[in-house]
């Protein structure tokens, strides 16, 4: 498991509170203050950043994450622009973890064999591959294990038993569980219904549970926590920041975004 | 029985070498793995295959005939040229063989609700009409580019009880009502049926659509052997995403001597990068699903497409013609939108029969090689559409409103 990740779960579960994972898209709403934006976030309260690679057909995203892609697009922000935000982050922070999230086509541009030791030497610590299911890595897997970057696998409402023993199998990092039937930021979750299938997951593996996809505010993320080591939050902070007009603007959108939801996480803590 | 797996493929995973395969997000990999488990299953059932044979003779008009295009032959000057006539089909084109098939698939498994993509419409109608027939309520995504020049399609659509929602993201053609109707299909997962139209799209759908097109080559095969007493030289087919050209090509995958043409949407030239040509232009990646041939940038975004027809407006093809390229069973060839426009006028006028946008890439392919073969040679043409939803396209491009 990457070092950064396992450290941040394993100093969250000492303290008793949950990690907290905002998602942005990466260039959006300008590829100049995406690093800013990230460590505001930090500053705000985050614990571990998922960053959206963008692509023109993100058919598991719904309009809020698809628009900021076609945005970042059109600011010419591919795979490499993203690695070289990573490296510039982590020129002022070595701890947080970052994970990217996207979809496969990108990194068969880029290369399946060259993209996870370049990503882990840019200082990316995990990859979600959203349109990737583990049986399909294939090179990729083999490429993301010799270079030490976690594969976050996800596991939905739909999963079978079957599925999920495969899945964990393979798992590193932290599982992450799509919490609805749907596309990111919809808006029918209901906390009570992730008591069970979290169990399962516990039940067949030792890693961290994130719980994301529809979760727009604090007490979305407290009700959710009650049962997760993380949450997720996209769409709802991704759309708060298309608004802003300055990278001074964005910076304090991110961080007045995430700070109430830790404060209403640790209060619960 | 529905099918020869001749070439053995896919295997079990969905691949044909390292093509096809299942990449899609989580939440659809159950209702995937039970798609399979029923095509599997009803595949081989006795009643459920007498059904749809009755439904292909009674319902769609089966089968097609086989015509030798005389004058269209004698003005090529060289091979004789047959048309497999697709167009002929209740709606219109060869997409009812399809969604006939998944149609009763979906009732077989209970689903009541059906979803469908389309470009240039066809596939929304045939879908819309099974749907209607079936008594089942149907929706169907279009990008808001195609809604406009298939506005007849449309009309089709809503009369036949679908819901057209007019999808606006992206480049908003058919690559985008796949992401849209994806969107939905995982979302309503529980009592959805996604017809895919195209041999494109997670495992089992390429495989699923190539069987049920099969019929188009099954029929073909034995017509030919009857009209000619021997099986055409060479097969010409167009390839949007491919389901005509799979349909017509596989049950002949075993006749190493008959040539197979895949015929793509040159558009406006391949060097004028406004094109729809994904096997002749593009290269290997992954999108709606599978990993095959697409037309990409060097970031690995998905390319917008232009063709004269929309339903060939498409930057991806099918696994299994990618696999068909790679292992050099298949040819393919591209087309202009001039060229395939002359074709269409040429058809009309020589054989009174006039032929889809999409067919007419076909047509003007096969009249090429037709003029380059001899006397004694035979080319069979997929006559996949009937060209009466283009004739406003046509009228267009020739500065005349209807």
């Amino acid at each position: 498991m990457s070092q950064r990740i396992q450290n941040c779960f394993t100093a969250a579960g000492k303290a008793g509170s949950k990690v907290l994972i905002p998602f942005i898209t990466a260039g959006d709403p300008d590829p100049d203050w995406t690093v800013a934006i990230m460590h505001a976030l930090v500053a705000g309260g985050a614990n571990l950043l998922e960053l959206g690679v963008p692509f023109s057909d993100p058919a598991a995203d719904g309009p809020v994450i698809q628009l900021a892609s076609e945005r970042a697009i059109e600011k010419q922000v591919d795979l490499h622009r993203v690695l070289e935000m990573v490296a510039a982050f982590r020129r002022q922070d070595q701890t947080t973890p970052v994970v990217l999230m996207g979809y496969m086509n990108p990194l068969e541009r880029f290369g399946r064999r060259q993209f996870p030791a370049a990503a882990k030497q840019a200082g990316v610590d995990g990859l979600l591959l959203v349109d990737c299911p583990p049986e399909e890595r294939g090179v990729l897997g083999e490429a993301m294990k010799a270079a030490g970057l976690d594969g976050i696998c996800l596991v939905a409402p739909t999963t079978t038993r079957t599925r999920l023993a495969g899945i964990t199998a393979v798992a590193s990092g932290f599982i992450y569980y799509v919490s609805l039937k749907g596309i990111t930021g919809s808006g029918q979750l209901s906390s009570p219904e992730l008591e069970q299938p979290v169990r399962q997951i516990r039940a067949l593996s030792d890693l961290p549970v994130a719980v994301g996809f529809g979760i727009k505010n604090a007490d979305m993320a407290v009700a959710v926590a009650a049962h997760a080591d993380a949450v997720v939050i996209g769409s709802a902070l991704v759309e708060a920041l298309s608004l802003a007009d300055s990278e001074a603007k964005a910076c304090e959108i991110a961080t007045a975004f995430v700070a109430p939801v830790r404060k209403a996480l640790d209060n619960t803590a | 029985m529905m099918t020869e797996d001749q070439s053995g493929l896919p295997d079990s995973g969905g691949h044909f070498g390292e093509f096809g395969g299942r990449f899609v997000s989580e939440t659809l990999m159950h209702a995937l793995d039970e798609l399979r488990e029923a095509y599997g299953r009803w595949r081989k059932d006795e009643e459920f295959i007498q059904r749809m044979y009755q439904d292909l003779a009674h319902y769609v008009g089966r089968p097609s005939p086989v015509y030798y295009a005389q004058r269209y032959s004698e003005a090529a000057g060289g091979a004789k040229i047959y048309l497999k006539r697709e167009d002929l089909n209740h709606t219109g084109a060869h997409k009812i063989n399809n969604t006939m098939g998944q149609g009763l698939l979906a009732q077989h498994m209970g689903k009541r609700r059906v979803i469908a993509e389309t470009g240039a419409g066809q596939h929304g109608v045939a879908s819309a009409t099974v749907a209607a027939r079936l008594n089942q309520t149907c929706q169907v995504y279009m990008g808001a580019v195609d809604i406009e020049r298939q506005a007849i399609n449309v009309f089709r659509m809503r009369l036949l009880g679908a819901g057209v929602t007019a999808v606006t993201s992206g480049s908003a053609t058919l690559k985008d009502a796949l992401n849209e109707a994806m969107r939905d299909w995982v979302t309503n997962v529980d009592d959805t049926f996604y017809i895919i139209g195209t041999v494109a799209g997670p495992h089992p759908y390429p495989e699923m659509v190539r069987d049920f097109n099969a019929v188009i080559g099954r029929e073909a095969r034995r017509q030919m052997l009857q009209m000619c007493d021997c099986l055409p030289d060479a097969l010409v087919a167009c390839v949007g995403g491919g389901s005509n050209a799979m349909g017509l090509f596989h049950p002949f995958i075993a006749d190493a001597d008959v040539q197979m043409f895949g015929v793509e949407a040159a558009g406006r030239g391949l060097e004028s990068g406004e094109h729809a040509a994904s096997l002749c232009a593009g290269r290997p990646g992954v999108l709606h699903g599978c990993r095959t041939y697409l037309l990409d940038d060097d970031a690995g975004q998905i390319m917008q497409t232009h063709s004269v027809s929309a339903g060939l407006d498409y930057p991806g093809v099918g696994p299994e013609h990618s696999w068909l390229k790679e292992t050099g069973r298949a040819n393919y060839v591209s087309v202009t939108d001039d060229e395939a426009l002359a074709a269409f006028h040429q058809l009309t006028r020589l054989e009174g029969i006039m032929p889809a946008l999409e067919s007419s890439h076909a047509l003007a392919y096969g009249y090429k090689l037709a003029a380059e073969m001899r006397p004694d040679q035979k080319v069979l043409i997929n006559l996949s559409g009937r060209g009466d939803k283009d004739v406003q396209t046509v009228a267009a491009l020739e500065g005349m409103t209807l």
